[in-house]
């Protein structure tokens, strides 16, 4: 061997040349790590491409606290950041077990890694399960809101500058839209879930009719005390840009439309959210699978509970993208 | 490492209780500045920025340096992989930041001073 490798008297050392592996970890755990880091990457790319579209649009993004204000149980109640901030703890929570079930397998103590391996799973379906919720929420809307021609929104407020919902500005005109009645149809065929619930022109109508009702656009003003509001008409512009400008109802939000302000808050929205959730979805089967491994006792017999710390140091990855997701979303 | 666990391990629960304890204080501070939205905090900028936006994101960044430390044990890894990692996302993530945000704010002035208009 010595004779076809030139010597560089480095051997032994640190970097001597592949005798000894450099970083001092196994290859499964730096494989981790660098996945890890290649994620972290994407994930930047997506919150930078968030930052890029918001400084964008700056005067007319929506606050998350007007979007994300439901709770549980607490309906029509008006609750920022609660239900997210809840999310977080169980997801902090269930990094916790994760790093207690690693810590029970350097002491290789197989029933208490069990049970924190459990628990991490747990956490992890909760977590899943509350940002089904949050998406729910989100996807159905509360108020309604106008659509304009060139893809502004248009919110309504009554003489207190309070939002109102489309149901308490419409008219129902009689013929224009008939609901799709079990009696009168097919049982079985459901009203498409696309349609909203009011035409425009039943809107406009029920405006018209009343008279302290306005329109608030969604562009920020800032005010003379410096703080920013969203600018409402007089109530001949908003019956102005009503009749002229409006070109459909927007319920809740999907990719296209989005009652809370520009659609591309909802892409983002859908698209961080829903690439994180994937991440805690695949995460929660990758323990499921280290949990059974743990129970049938393969890391007993191998007398070494690495596998758990590299699938911990995935499931912490998940928490500390969230902890990001967290800030740029709801909090800034 | 694995060699570790060969060897008797000490646990290390107390550490983890009192990180934990730390993320939830952070956390708990920055949802309240978020619900509450001090005025001082909103209304002072601090290059570009509010303060409240500051405090965020610093917080933030000491929530991951306390997870990646404490529960992903960076610091029981060599240096070399350390700096591997962490110096790779830090520096190719400001750059992306700054690239991003400075060409978004550009294209904001942009639409602001009418060079092109929206009505369309």
């Amino acid at each position: 061997m010595d004779a076809t490798v030139a010597r560089t008297g480095t051997e032994g050392k640190t970097w001597g040349g592949g005798s000894k592996s450099p970083l001092k970890a196994s290859y499964g755990k730096m494989m981790m790590w660098y996945f890890i880091t290649s994620d972290a990457l994407t994930f930047s790319a997506f919150l930078a491409a968030y930052g890029f579209s918001r400084f964008k649009f700056l005067d007319e993004w929506p606050i998350a606290d007007e979007v994300f204000n439901h709770f549980p149980f607490l309906h029509g109640v008006d609750a920022p950041m609660y239900y997210v901030a809840l999310m977080t703890f169980i997801l902090i929570f269930s990094s916790v077990t994760m790093v207690l079930a690693v810590d029970a397998g350097h002491q290789l103590k197989k029933g208490k890694v069990t049970t924190y391996l459990f628990l991490t799973i747990i956490g992890g379906l909760i977590f899943v399960g509350s940002q089904a919720w949050e998406w729910k929420n989100f996807i159905k809307g509360e108020h309604g809101a106008i659509e304009t021609a060139n893809g502004r929104i248009l919110h309504f407020v009554n003489a207190e500058g309070e939002r109102v919902s489309l149901k308490d500005v419409a008219t129902p005109i009689e013929g224009v839209r008939t609901e799709h009645e079990n009696n009168n149809g097919v049982w079985f065929l459901k009203e498409p879930s696309t349609m909203s619930s009011y035409s425009l022109e039943e809107v406009i109508k029920g405006f018209e009719t009343k008279d302290d009702f306005l329109v608030r656009t969604h562009v920020l003003n800032e005010e003379e005390d410096h703080s920013k509001v969203r600018k409402v008409l007089s109530r001949e512009e908003s019956l102005e840009i009503l009749k002229n400008n409006a070109v459909g109802v927007v319920e809740g939000a999907n990719l296209t439309h989005n009652e809370y302000g520009p659609p591309l808050f909802a892409d983002f929205f859908f698209f961080i959210t829903g690439f994180h959730g994937f991440h805690v979805f695949t995460g929660v089967l990758i323990n499921i699978i280290i949990f059974i491994n743990v129970v049938l006792g393969t890391y007993e017999k191998r007398r070494s509970y690495e596998m758990v710390e590299k699938v911990g140091l995935y499931w912490h990855f998940v928490d500390l993208v969230w902890v990001f997701v967290f800030t740029f979303f709801y909090l800034v | 490492m694995a060699h570790e666990a060969t060897h008797e391990h000490k646990s290390a629960s107390k550490r983890i209780w009192t990180v934990f304890g730390i993320l939830s204080v952070l956390t708990l501070v920055e949802v309240l500045l978020g619900i509450f939205r001090p005025e001082w905090f909103t209304e002072t900028t601090l290059l570009y920025m509010s303060l409240l936006n500051w405090i965020f994101i610093i917080l933030t960044l000491y929530k991951a340096y306390y997870i990646t430390w404490a529960f992903m044990h960076m610091d029981h890894e060599t240096k070399g992989l350390r700096r591997s990692v962490v110096w790779t996302v830090i520096f190719l993530v400001a750059y992306l930041v700054f690239i991003l945000l400075t060409e978004g704010d550009y294209i904001y002035e942009v639409y602001k001073s009418g060079h092109i208009a929206w009505d369309f």
